[in-house]
């Protein structure tokens, strides 16, 4: 009985309860059909979301004001490295990938570098980065589709057992992030940022260096992402991450993160994604219009949100 | 005392739990008009909740409040507000984005229409040249960027301001704790003038001579009891602490004073503003003083010295690791989310790794060595840091900074509203530590922390104007040397 308290006690659980209630209601609508395909999907979709959200969550960990929104268009730029750099050979997918991320890490190094420099709210330095890379993008890419070597294309898409290969390698990923804000020194560092960064800095934390990791961090795992997207969907094009500035918030958030900083955990992404993935599902199924679909999906994030919210002020 | 007046306010068996904690334990108090109230006793003695009750903030749970001679079942903030009640808290409670003149329409809901913050500004203005004449404050100055000292007197002048509402008794809580020794005689002079017209205030303060000096009528809490109540005259210093309970009387061994001959160099440091040669410097083993009036630059040299440590700086050299205490506890030192063993463990992260992860044990190791040696009263320290009384947080603070490797430690006015036992601890293991070969550098507004300092550099207008050693400090000195042009 405890442990069931100290269970609904934890802010993450709350985003798996509502997954598991948007998922029994759509398999309850189609009568039971579709319930492990749906899982599936599911789960190869949220993979994508869970990694941004993972970079997301450190940045806005930092404390009020900081937030990645270049990440989209981070997003878009490392997928066409990505796949020029493998052009079509399964003998270039690790320096494609490898491409992929130091062009994502320097994004996340040049938003640091103007946020410090130029004392520019994070805000408005990684918005205003995310027109520029925008802009590479294009012109880099020239808007053209380009495809992913077979072989990267089959490994996105690799199943075992119905559970997508990507997913379980992302689990061990999170496990890792979980561990690195809970027991080493970064994660700590970040929390007590984000709570204080004034004490952070008097209590001998090197604030400088460990935002600097953190954005560049979030660019880094942007970029992977970006990769990893366009060989799931077999192509780059710009407007690949256009979803994911959003949704690494939402997955955040939702997942009881605080947005005010300082309070931070790695499972609530994974929840909040797998609920929102799963609710689009829903919708989808209900056949519900575009717009009533958004309308919904606004609302059940917001009552998402009030409901895990739910906790007390300290003092 | 005859009953003749009604008392502006009468607590009968007021108690009050917070959980299995009992907080107040029956307790009777009573201010009558006219009259300065002394109220002592350790942190954690229940003179915070008591005040809550007089000003309304807490609910006795069983017990009953009258104020002016009528039983009030339904007493609240602006209840009290409508009585005449005020209460200055210890923890600063103005807005920091809103400026002065703004924080005190927040009080006055009458000061309305067009030109509100003009009126605003000219009632809290005359009130600071009333109790702090020269006290340099604008009314349009945002609360945020005015040191703690002078948020303090912003705080206590808006108590007294006076639109509609009636004015009987002000609470002080602490009100002196970021005050130096001159604005503290201000606010306490001008307290007798305020009681000497008829009104009446409850005075707490950690200093005792201050209450002795002041109140009318001095009550002690202990255990969230009242243990002694009686005129102040029937108090002296010694009776007091023995009410209190705890820490005995305290006297300096002379022949602590003969210190080893000069360690090795630890900082030398030099204000930005110094313009002659008087640098400031401290050696291995000393406790070095930084005197001198509220905001004259002390704080601001303990952070320069701060940043020297991890960046080289012109003027400045440190030789070895260093760790501040934060005085300002909320915005310098406390991470509200963290349990206390976090809050001490921040410090110290690299030593209680085991491999590439921060150990559980070494960090429970760590707060437990500290919860022992310098008492923190917590049942856990897991538990969160704000589970602890003021005082105790600032010992977490102490046990962060001296548990950490730092040979040089800053001290930036740490002991404000900490009690009179706690701090004889601290001083103690402040002089062990120092023993043992730590450098102190320990900027203060209480004269009488001084006496554990080695030498102390007075600052005016942030720039040392005097160093005295041991032998020649005296309060007179200090204050001499803060209004002079030099020593």
């Amino acid at each position: 009985m405890t442990s069931v308290k100290s269970l609904l006690a934890k802010p993450w659980i709350w985003s798996f309860v509502g997954a598991l209630l948007v998922w029994l209601a759509t398999i309850g609508f189609t009568g039971g059909y579709g319930a492990g395909g749906m899982v599936t999907a599911a789960l190869s979709l949220a993979v994508f979301t869970v990694i941004v959200g993972v970079g997301q969550m450190f940045v806005i960990t930092l404390g009020p004001g900081n937030v990645d929104l270049s990440l989209p268009a981070n997003i878009g730029l490392a997928s066409a490295v990505a796949m020029k750099v493998m052009g079509g050979s399964d003998s270039m997918i690790i320096v494609g990938l490898l491409a992929a991320i130091a062009c994502g890490a320097a994004i996340g190094a040049v938003n640091y570098l103007l946020i410090w420099a130029l004392r520019i709210p994070p805000i408005i330095a990684t918005l205003s980065a995310s027109f520029i890379i925008q802009s590479v993008d294009i012109s880099y890419g020239r808007g053209l589709q380009i495809k992913p070597p077979p072989g990267f294309a089959d490994f996105a898409n690799w199943q075992i057992l119905g559970i997508p290969v990507l997913a379980m390698l992302t689990v061990l990923f999170t496990i890792g992030a979980a561990i690195a804000l809970q027991r080493m020194i970064y994660g700590r560092s970040v929390l007590a940022i984000g709570q204080n960064i004034r004490a952070a800095w008097l209590a001998g934390v090197n604030v400088g260096r460990i935002r600097f990791l953190t954005y560049t961090l979030s660019g880094a795992l942007g970029g992977i992402d970006g990769a990893l997207l366009a060989g799931y969907f077999r192509g780059a094009n710009v407007d690949i991450g256009n979803e994911y500035l959003l949704a690494s918030i939402a997955v955040v958030v939702i997942g009881g993160t605080s947005v005010a900083g300082g309070k931070a955990n790695v499972p609530g992404v994974w929840g909040a994604a797998l609920f929102l993935v799963l609710l689009l599902t829903m919708l989808n199924t209900f056949g519900v219009s575009a717009g009533v679909r958004l309308l919904l999906t606004g609302l059940i994030i917001v009552g998402v949100i009030t409901a895990a919210g739910g906790e007390k002020a300290l003092r | 005392m005859p009953q003749a007046i009604a008392d502006i306010i009468r607590l009968d068996g007021a108690e009050k739990h917070f959980g299995a904690v009992r907080a107040l334990g029956g307790v009777d108090f009573h201010v009558g008009p006219g009259e300065c109230v002394g109220l002592v006793g350790h942190n954690g003695a229940g003179k915070s909740t008591l005040m809550h009750m007089v000003s309304g903030t807490l609910v006795p749970d069983s017990g009953t409040i009258g104020v002016h001679g009528n039983a009030e079942a339904n007493y609240s903030v602006s209840r009290a507000q409508q009585l005449g009640i005020r209460c200055v808290f210890q923890e600063l409670s103005l807005c920091p984005n809103l400026s002065v003149a703004e924080n005190t329409r927040i009080n006055h809901a009458s000061l309305t229409g067009f030109g509100w913050r003009r009126k605003a500004a000219e009632l809290i203005t005359a009130k600071l040249d009333e109790i702090f004449p020269d006290h340099g404050i604008s009314a349009w100055d945002i609360v945020g960027d005015l040191s703690i000292g002078r948020r303090q007197m912003v705080e206590v002048a808006r108590a007294f301001t006076v639109t509609q509402d009636r004015l009987d008794l002000v609470i002080l809580d602490e009100p002196t704790s970021s005050l130096d020794a001159h604005t503290s005689g201000q606010l306490l002079a001008f307290v007798r003038r305020f009681v000497g017209s008829g009104k009446s205030c409850i005075l707490i303060s950690h200093v005792l001579g201050e209450v002795l000096r002041n109140a009318d009528r001095v009550v002690v809490m202990r255990d969230g009891k009242v243990v002694a109540a009686d005129a102040a005259s029937a108090f002296d210093r010694d009776r007091l602490v023995t009410a209190m309970g705890g820490a005995e009387g305290h006297h300096r061994s002379e022949a602590e004073t003969a210190k080893a001959e000069a360690g090795p160099l630890r900082v030398r440091a030099r204000p930005a503003r110094q313009e002659d040669g008087k640098e400031l410097m401290a050696r291995a083993g000393e406790i070095i003083g930084l005197a001198g009036l509220a905001g004259h630059g002390q704080t601001d040299l303990l952070l320069a010295i701060f940043a020297a440590a991890s960046r080289a700086r012109t003027g400045m050299e440190v030789t070895a690791p260093v760790a501040l205490v934060a005085g300002d506890r909320q915005s310098d030192g406390i991470f509200p989310q963290w349990s206390i063993a976090q809050n001490i463990g921040i410090r110290s992260l690299a030593r209680l790794r085991n491999g590439l992860l921060i150990s559980p044990q070494r960090e429970a190791a760590l707060a437990g060595f500290w919860q022992k040696k310098i008492g923190i009263r917590t049942p856990d320290m897991n538990h969160n840091i704000f589970s602890l009384s003021g005082g105790n947080q600032q010992k977490a603070l102490f046990a962060r900074a001296l548990g950490s490797d730092a040979e040089i430690v800053l001290m930036d006015d740490p002991m404000r509203g900490v009690d009179i036992g706690t701090k004889l601890e601290v001083y103690d293991l402040v002089r062990e530590e120092a023993r043992k070969g730590r450098t102190f550098l320990w900027y203060t507004t209480e004269t009488e922390e001084l006496d554990n300092c080695d030498h102390v550099y007075v600052f005016k207008n942030g720039r040392i104007v005097a160093n005295l050693g041991r032998d020649e400090l005296t309060e007179e000195k200090i204050i001499q040397s803060s209004f002079g042009d030099a020593a």
